[in-house]
């Protein structure tokens, strides 16, 4: 008899729970709201048929529980009730599919307008290169990693000499542009994810992947890895500010080049690279290691 | 439907009874026994023994969810070595091994009415190597370096890296030379299973007069036949690459600013592999508890089930569908993004024959005469998580939604609802149900409440809100969560509160434990049929049933498992094996 009762209270407290917690998803900085749109629609689905069916149990075990003299009806098959009941999941689950398809449509498919911009992602940091006044980015390598390029770009390439390179640093995306996140790893898999964009990729080492989305609102965002990259994976932070155009282009015009970062020395005990590198590398694994050994 | 008389349903027998090996010491009959019956509860003590180091590492992990920063000896580099095994073990040595080498074992000869297994001696080899393979992988906890850290889905490259503990040490290629046991010993018990449900049958025991529950574990094992060999040639590459050098899986890499030597390999063809394998095995898991499931709630509600030609015609559907929907655990791999379309749909196609299961099994309830016992709650209290977890699966099927929720908590929530709790829900409620017929005891009705009351709302408590923390864009796998923005107060608040639910219910399997071992001796005694089932393990001349199971004649099977409170019948069940005019008018043929 109480499992009638908790069948219910699992019902209503389920559904209380999902409206009135406060844990939900963070406000949206992106254009896809889409997604959280489909995301709706299926609570809403999902949600009346887990309420119908367990509340249809608790009532058939309320209803049909044993008592002296019961006997239960002896009713093998139904064709017609089986044959209504497959239409309707039919209907429901098409339901679901359909806009969902609709939106990975749009999240495959790229603008024209959109801007590259390369994510390089390595354990345990972030990366980026963005293209310069040629609006190409130059070809890379893992092949040409080295501590003065770290992110591999082809020294050959005409193309790579403009790009500009932030290393280990955070990357800046001006308010309202569509961009293309070109995902490139030199180690292992990661995932570049910014929960409030609501995109995510894997990143590949030895291939490129991609996704594009258009912020939508200023602020800052951390960056997080959502794909196991070994033990430094939890403390694989980065930062995205959205600036407004102008802020965009102040900070744009203090980032390097890929030609002025790998200019032998020119700059002379300015050009921070090199120990740069080791240093956020070292930082991450001092990170690692204070943890340990707490 | 054709209208034959039950007579005819049983053909002469053609050919002559199989001869057993029959044991001639203590040895032969409880250690190298070639008895389905011994083989299935080594298989079951052994599942168990390893599924509570599971249990602890899940609650080492809960430790440091629940409370970051309290306890030193859990490092990043452990977090990870605990997740792994945690998951590894559940999911292959525990639920795989219990439904098919436990339950299989136990349950097919006697459910089909035969001696035993097809190839005894075979039979006897697959559990022998399964303990070697959980051997090796116990090893690992004390091998230099300790077990793999790289996630139960050991994705290349980073598996094998120095990166992730046990990458370049022991831990890793013991965790492959493990599966490779494990696979091995399976295959010798995966042929017979089949083998014995298509040649081992007794006479009368049509294919549509199985119980649900053999044609759940049997094409389980199909698919296990079937999949298995990718989890093993992606085994045999990665350790290729980790020993030889090879670049199956691994591509050019600058690890730590080391140009590594490996060059020209895909991570992401390994993850094909591996899923291949691992989508089917979550209906490996699943289908047994399906099968069982109908069962119970069957017998327990004392009524057919409902539609039992849809049942097996959706456990078939279910098994093929499973085999084209692997990619959707790769939405966000960075596969082909084309590829997204076609698993999407193949994956929410699968909801429909999935939902005709829950359907029936609700209906069976339906104008029932429901007993409210052991068994039965955990039948019930499947539903309840299997429904849940089912639907949160049609957010991650439905691959644009899958995008933002793909590796956050929402993903562990879901799958330990679907295929944590409640086909281990279902294993309780089988072991409840059998536990008469494997000891002629029953077990202790006032501990078994106790357990099934923490159990089942401690676990919905754990998991049900745990998809919230997943739909705020907390990552999986994450040894920390502190310095993350969208990490609230109150989310850890809610961490820790799970974690003391998970000590609870992790409690209350210990009492169960006590109660297993203690019924052997002290529990109320059974009889052959305590819970006046139809099926034949229930009509054996001996409880447990002796080396044959059956007497000197095997039963004939007149009627198909589901014969309870047929009209004009003076008892509520007919069993199989009894003739008689109480035909039902409309039995599938």
């Amino acid at each position: 008899m109480a499992i009638a009762l908790v069948l219910v209270l699992i019902v209503v407290g389920s559904v209380l729970f999902h409206f009135l917690s406060p844990w939900w998803w963070t406000p949206i900085a992106s254009n896809w709201d889409y997604i959280d749109h489909t995301i709706t629609i299926s609570f809403w689905i999902t949600g009346v048929v887990f309420s119908a069916v367990v509340l249809f149990m608790a009532y058939c075990v309320f209803r049909f529980r044993h008592r002296e003299g019961n006997r239960a009806v002896y009713e093998p098959e139904n064709k017609r009730l089986e044959s209504w009941l497959t239409i309707v999941t039919a209907i429901g689950v098409t339901a679901l599919l359909v806009p969902g398809l609709f939106v990975w449509s749009r999240f495959v498919n790229v603008p024209s307008d959109a801007t590259e911009i390369e994510v390089v992602a390595q354990q345990w940091q972030w990366s980026y290169r963005l293209p310069g006044k040629d609006g190409k980015l130059g070809t890379s390598d893992t092949r040409e990693v080295t501590a003065e390029n770290p992110l591999g770009i082809a020294p050959k390439d005409p193309n790579g000499q403009d790009d500009v390179v932030v290393e280990a640093a955070d990357l800046h995306l001006p308010v309202d542009k569509p961009v293309k996140m070109l995902l490139r790893s030199i180690d292992v898999l990661h995932d570049f994810y910014i929960p409030e964009f609501r995109a995510k990729m894997d990143m590949i080492p030895g291939s490129v992947t991609y996704f594009w989305f258009t912020p939508t609102r200023t602020g800052t965002f951390q960056v997080l890895c959502a794909e196991l990259c070994g033990q430094g994976h939890p403390l694989m932070h980065g930062m995205v500010m959205v600036d407004t155009e102008q802020d965009y282009l102040a900070w744009l015009g203090q980032q390097q080049t890929f030609a002025q970062l790998s200019a032998p020395q020119q700059t002379g005990s300015a050009n921070p690279l090199p120990g740069n590198t080791m240093a956020s590398a070292l930082d991450v694994a001092a990170k690692v290691e204070t943890v340990e050994a707490r | 439907m054709v209208d034959v008389t039950p007579a005819d349903a049983v053909p002469p027998a053609e050919v002559g009874e199989m001869e057993l090996y029959h044991p001639h010491s203590w040895w032969t009959k409880y250690v190298f026994s070639q008895d389905a019956k011994v083989i299935a509860i080594q298989y079951s003590a052994t599942a168990t023994a390893i599924g509570l180091v599971a249990l602890v590492l899940s609650w080492l992990m809960r430790l440091q969810l629940g409370f970051p920063g309290t306890f030193d000896f859990i490092t990043p580099e452990a977090y990870y070595q605990f997740i792994t095994m945690h998951g590894m073990i559940m999911v292959i040595y525990l639920l795989t091994a219990l439904f098919l080498g436990g339950f299989g074992n136990y349950l097919i000869p006697l459910m089909v009415g035969a001696r035993d297994m097809v190839f005894p001696y075979v039979n006897m080899l697959s559990y022998w190597v399964y303990l070697l393979a959980v051997l090796v992988l116990v090893s690992s906890f004390f091998a230099p370096g300790g077990p793999t850290g790289a996630g139960w889905t050991l994705y290349p490259p980073q598996a094998i890296m120095t990166g992730t503990p046990g990458g370049n040490d022991w831990g890793i290629i013991l965790m492959l030379s493990s599966l490779i046991l494990f696979i091995i010993g399976f295959t010798m018990g995966g042929l017979n299973y089949v083998v014995t449900v298509l040649q081992g049958r007794t006479r009368g025991m049509t294919l549509m007069r199985l119980p649900l529950t053999v044609w759940g574990i049997f094409t389980a094992t199909v698919m296990a036949l079937l999949a298995f060999p990718a989890l093993f040639v992606a085994c045999v590459m990665m350790l290729l690459d980790r020993l030889l050098g090879t670049s199956f899986f691994m591509p050019a890499i600058v690890e730590m600013g080391q140009q590594l030597q490996h060059s020209g390999g895909s991570p992401i063809l390994f993850q094909h592999l591996f899923w291949f394998f691992g989508h089917p095995e979550v209906y490996i898991v699943a289908l047994p508890a399906f099968g069982i499931v109908s069962d119970l709630i069957s017998t327990h509600a004392r009524k057919n089930i409902f539609g039992y030609r849809m049942m097996v015609w959706a456990i078939i559907a279910i098994g093929a569908l499973s085999f084209v929907v692997w990619a959707h655990h790769m939405y966000v791999s960075g596969m082909h993004p084309y590829f997204g379309f076609f698993f999407a749909t193949t994956t929410l196609i699968i909801a429909v024959p999935t939902a005709i299961k829950v359907y029936n099994w609700v209906l069976t309830l339906w104008r029932g005469d429901i007993h409210l016992s052991i068994p039965m709650l955990f039948a019930l209290a499947f539903i309840v998580t299997f429904v849940n977890g089912g639907l949160t699966g049609l957010f991650l099927g439905n691959v644009v939604v899958d995008v933002p929720l793909s590796d956050t908590m929402f993903v562990v929530a879901h799958f330990h609802m679907v295929m944590g709790v409640a086909p281990i829900l279902v294993i309780f409620g089988a072991i409840y149900h059998w536990y008469p017929k494997v000891t002629g005891r029953m077990l202790d009705e006032t501990l078994g409440q106790f357990h099934f009351w923490v159990t089942f709302l401690g676990a919905y408590l754990i998991f049900f809100p745990m998809h919230y923390i997943g739909l705020i864009g907390v990552p999986r796998r994450y040894a920390e969560l502190t310095d993350m923005t969208i990490m609230t107060e109150s989310a850890h608040h809610l961490n820790s509160f799970i974690s003391i639910i998970a000590f609870l219910v992790g409690f209350a399997q210990m009492v169960f434990l006590f109660n297993l071992i203690w019924s052997i001796r002290h529990g109320r005694e059974a009889g052959g049929n305590p819970w006046r089932a139809t099926t034949l393990e229930w009509q054996t001349p001996q409880t447990p049933p002796a080396h044959g199971n059956f007497g000197k004649e095997l039963p004939i099977v007149y009627r198909w498992a589901y014969d309870y409170s047929v009209p004009g019948a003076k008892e509520d069940f007919i069993p199989q094996n009894v003739p008689g005019d109480f035909r039902p008018t409309r039995e599938p043929a």
